[in-house]
């Protein structure tokens, strides 16, 4: 895809593209949005996108709570997050003007579709004025089209295979697509394979959606908006296979791989909830890995019959978003106790109690490590790119696994549903997951005779996992304390404090397993940004932008958040100042602080939206001049 | 699945935990566990193939007592955790016991859930009326104005009958039985054992310390003849010393208990004949409201004993299915799905 033919000379390169799509939720602006990244991915260019939508799925029409967006960034060069301000504004109705319009670059370009700026459209997006006839927009490159006049006309003729012009207009999203594929220079046949796929079997709608793409397309190239006619060429990555993926579903082959390595069938038990249900919908069409699936009743039921698979020898995962933790913590704490295997999900949303649905935070970090009763430790696994939740899933199962214990894997909302390329792996360079069920008695009673101790430590402090149907293992387990070894129940205090010590160095001993962390960027700096989760995207955005203008600073990014690599402390320690930019009001910052007393800044944001590059890069610069 | 054939003959010792059994002196638990452990060697079962599944309360103990696979969970989720365990492993044989509260207050939601997915999970909700473990509250099917630590002035709530509940939910397999007589609980749990799909059996427990002799008016021996209605499938419903009462059912569908005698001529089409096997749930639920306390004429046995798809066979049937549609999975195929490009 990367021979390109030699465009004609009306054609500037530009190094990088953001557009935002904007329009009402039944729009189809999340289609849109998608396509064009699908196209530009094919393309060879790299990406990041943000999809921003609200919580209902049809708010009222027309209105400023029923604006869906979706931004993305196309770029001839490695880029790390969804672009800053958008250089393109498509809006399709007054609201999403009126929402998305501040979020535009000095300068940028605006293209509206004219149609829907009505009366009863203004007053309900609040413009007393039409903005298109003052001078909201003055400054800005205005393009005005008739979108859904021009996408009916084309479809005037499609009369005979059932399209009338009311079901035309619902292609008006195609006729955007299109002229910004002009704009843009996009190859168009991804597009066109994409409909007849999507549609198959309904001629009426591959035609309507067709002649309006085209339409679209034909506009920009016969209207005078020759200037605006750019290409964003292939961007130099690695060389290999890529496909773009999102977060959701790159977390979701993470685990069927995991089942792979571990040859162990993967048992999801799930209840939908936004933004996770995904994973749910991904994993169950992939029976044919041995893949179960069940929806469960409730949050409750969905970890409880995820930890009954793993009793029974698969490998349990459950998959929600922040309510759902909450739901799920005394169960979390009968594995913890139990000492199974178990991997909880967390993709994260903004709360507190249903908070913001549809929007990113990464509030949850004391919750994964706090929030059950008794002392409770487990480790904690965090994705910080689209792609790497691949990786993040498998590392989450190889925890498990090893140690028997329950794993908690964070994700948020901008990481699940943003997509970026993704240089696909060699399955052989995949790391091994070895089961290793017990199958033989462990001690010998006093009789001389072999019998099994179902709390009897390997040398990773794990117990045995023994699975019903193992003859000669049978054994009881509970959330009652047990005794050390034979996993009778104990009451004793002694024993309760040993328990307690052992359940603790279990997990803490991980850090024996996990990379150490390393700096990016500058060693010798004297301000180091200590992120985790999906900040990594900004933040190497800002410590670019920071180090290109010959300013040093350094980079850690944690993927383990429990227990902390173990040169973290050190590696902190050598720098002056610890800057931690996160989505919540500064919980690794405290984490940190208690765990090394360092003293760690915390710079937050709780607006439902990702950090961008430009924001983190004020901070940062501010913190890098002040050393100066 | 192990042949039943290759299963080495075993006793109820083999059967038994080296675990010391603390229920109070006097529980009815004991002879429900008693039952179960003479029972097992008597089913061809290994016990390596045997799980027990529970939440919390005094009935929850009992897989400790068992030497099978046992878990004792967290409170009211031991269906949810049942359901897991018996869709990854079709080939176990689980149990689950708890109590009143554990399933039918905090569990009520799983309960319901497990009997309508039909999960081949084998139910035994210990009925004491009682909470016994937090000593002696009121419970979802304690009697209404019943006088607890928590309802000094008698308590407010209306109680679950845990058989309509079930009935309700749809459950394929439904039974009671009491724990003052041994040969019939292991016929209700051999029957349970044998149903393919979920199986619930309530079982009457006298909780000796908290709500002593709760169920004495039907269960006491000298009073089983003329208040226990016992179902048997394609019998009239006959009860009492010389099968003088019976149960007809109304126009309107309600079940009654009559006098045999007030029938006239024509008594054997009068009576109702018990049909376990009946899709529709309805006469088995108008049963299941003969008695609303035990303390009137209480039917015992299966109620309902149905075929319908179950749950666990059938996800795993999925699994086979799409294997055999797609083949084994290839995860380099997966990994290369979507349109991909080279660099």
């Amino acid at each position: 895809m990367t021979d390109i033919a030699e465009p004609p000379s009306a054609v500037r390169d530009i190094d990088h593209v953001i557009v935002r799509f904007a329009g009402d939720s039944g729009d189809g602006m999340q289609l849109t949005g998608d396509r064009f990244t699908s196209a530009s991915a094919l393309f060879g260019n790299d990406l990041a996108t943000l999809p921003d939508f609200p919580a209902e799925i049809r708010a009222p029409q027309g209105t400023l709570a029923g604006v869906s967006a979706f931004q993305v960034q196309i770029s001839d060069h490695p880029i790390s997050t969804p672009g800053d301000a958008p250089n393109v504004l498509i809006a399709m109705n007054p609201a999403a003007l009126k929402s998305d319009l501040g979020r535009l670059e000095a300068g940028g370009t605006v293209i509206v579709n004219e149609d829907a700026f009505t009366e009863r459209n203004l007053a309900k997006a609040g413009y007393d004025a039409n903005p298109l006839d003052d001078d909201t927009l003055a400054g800005f490159t205005v393009i005005q089209v008739q979108m859904t006049t021009l996408t009916k006309e084309v479809a005037k003729d499609l009369g005979d295979l059932g399209i009338k012009p009311r079901d035309a207009e619902r292609s008006k999203n195609f006729f955007a697509l299109g002229l910004l594929s002009w704009m843009y220079t996009r190859p168009t046949e991804p597009t066109m394979e994409w409909i007849d796929a999507k549609f198959a079997g309904r001629e009426g709608v591959i035609a309507a959606n067709k002649a309006a793409f085209n339409a679209g397309h034909a506009y920009g190239e016969t209207a005078e908006l020759s200037e605006h006619h750019y290409q964003v060429r292939p961007a130099k990555l690695e060389p290999g296979t890529y496909t773009s993926i999102n977060g959701n579903t790159a977390l979701s082959w993470g685990l069927v791989a995991a089942g792979e390595l571990a040859q162990v069938p993967i048992f999801l038990g799930s209840y939908p909830i936004t933004p996770a249900s995904d994973i749910l919908h991904e994993l169950s069409k992939h029976k044919n890995f041995g893949v179960r699936t069940v929806q469960a009743e409730d949050e409750i039921a969905a970890v409880g019959c995820a930890l009954g698979a793993s009793y029974g020898g698969h490998i349990g995962v459950t998959t929600t978003s922040g309510p759902g933790i909450a739901l799920k913590g005394e169960t979390i704490g009968l594995a913890i106790s139990l000492e199974l295997p178990l991997v909880i999900i967390d993709i994260q949303r903004g709360g507190p109690s249903t908070g913001l649905p549809t929007k990113t935070e990464a509030s949850d970090l004391m919750m994964a490590m706090y929030g059950r009763h008794g002392e409770a430790p487990m480790p904690i696994v965090a994705a910080y790119t689209p792609s790497q939740c691949f990786h993040a899933a498998i590392e989450a199962v190889r925890l498990a696994v090893k140690y028997r214990t329950p794993v908690m894997l964070l994700s948020d909302g901008y990481l699940a549903n943003g997509s970026a390329p993704w240089k696909i792996p060699d399955v052989a360079s995949l790391p091994e997951i070895p089961v290793d069920f017990a199958t033989e008695p462990n001690q010998t009673n006093e009789d001389g005779e072999g019998v099994f101790w179902p709390y009897l430590r390997d040398h990773n402090l794990a117990r045995p996992w023994a699975v019903p149907g193992t003859p000669g293992l049978m054994h009881r387990i509970g959330g009652l304390e047990k005794e050390d070894g034979t996993g009778n129940v104990s009451y004793s205090a002694e024993n309760h404090a040993f328990m307690t010590d052992v359940r603790e160095e279990r997990i803490a001993r991980i850090a024996d397993d996990i990379p150490l962390v390393e700096i990016d960027g500058d060693a010798d700096a004297d301000v180091c940004v200590l992120g985790w989760g999906s900040t990594w995207g900004a933040i190497t955005g800002a410590v670019q932008r920071i180090r290109s203008g010959g300013d040093k600073i350094a980079h850690v990014h944690l993927m383990h958040l429990n227990p902390f690599p173990k040169n973290l402390g050190e590696v902190l320690g050598s720098f002056d100042r610890v800057i931690v930019p996160e989505l919540n009001m500064g919980q690794l910052s405290k984490l940190v602080r208690a765990e090394f007393l360092v003293d760690a800044e915390s710079v937050t944001k709780v607006m439902g939206q990702p950090f961008t590059a430009g924001e983190l890069e004020a901070e940062l610069r501010t913190a890098v001049a002040a050393k100066n | 699945m192990t042949d039943v054939t290759e299963v080495p003959l075993t006793t109820k010792a083999d059967w038994s935990s080296d675990q010391e059994v603390r229920w109070c002196p006097g529980c009815g638990d004991y002879s429900i566990l008693t039952a179960m452990q003479m029972l097992m060697p008597e089913l061809g079962v290994a016990r390596e193939n045997t799980v027990f599944i529970s939440g919390i309360g005094c009935a929850a103990r009992f897989p400790y007592y068992m030497n099978t696979y046992g878990m004792h969970s967290i409170h009211g989720r031991s269906p949810a955790i049942a359901t897991g365990l018996a869709v990854a492993r079709p080939d176990l044989d689980v149990w689950v016991v708890g109590g009143d509260g554990d399933m039918l207050s905090i569990g009520g939601n799983h309960l319901i859930h497990a009997l309508r997915r039909n999960v081949n999970i084998k139910i035994l909700l210990f009925n004491n009326q009682i909470y016994g473990l937090t000593k002696g509250q009121y419970s979802p099917t304690s009697e209404q104005g019943k006088v607890t630590k928590s309802t000094p002035f008698g308590s407010l709530d209306h109680p679950f009958n845990p058989v309509s509940l079930a009935l309700g939910a749809e459950a394929s397999f439904v039974a009671r039985t009491h724990d003052m007589d041994r040969k019939h609980m292991q016929a209700m749990f051999r029957r349970a054992h044998e149903h393919q799909g979920s199986a619930l059996v309530e079982v009457f427990q006298n909780c000796n310390v908290f709500n002593d002799g709760a169920f004495g008016a039907i269960t006491k021996k000298d009073n089983r003849e003329a208040m226990l209605i016992n179902l048997d499938h394609g019998q009239p419903i006959r009860f009492g010393a010389d099968g003088e009462k019976g149960v007809i059912c109304r126009p309107n569908g309600v079940a009654e208990i009559v006098t045999v005698a007030d029938l006239g001529a024509d008594v054997e089409n009068q009576l109702l004949v018990h049909d376990e096997t009946q899709m529709d749930p309805s006469r088995a639920f108008a049963l299941s409201r003969l008695a609303s306390r035990p303390t009137e004429p209480t039917p015992m046995g299966v109620f309902r004993a149905v075929e319908r798809p179950e749950y666990a066979g059938e996800t795993n049937a999925q699994v086979a299915a799409a294997t055999a549609a797609s083949g084994p999975g290839d995860l380099e195929k997966l990994l290369h799905s979507q349109p991909t490009w080279e660099v």
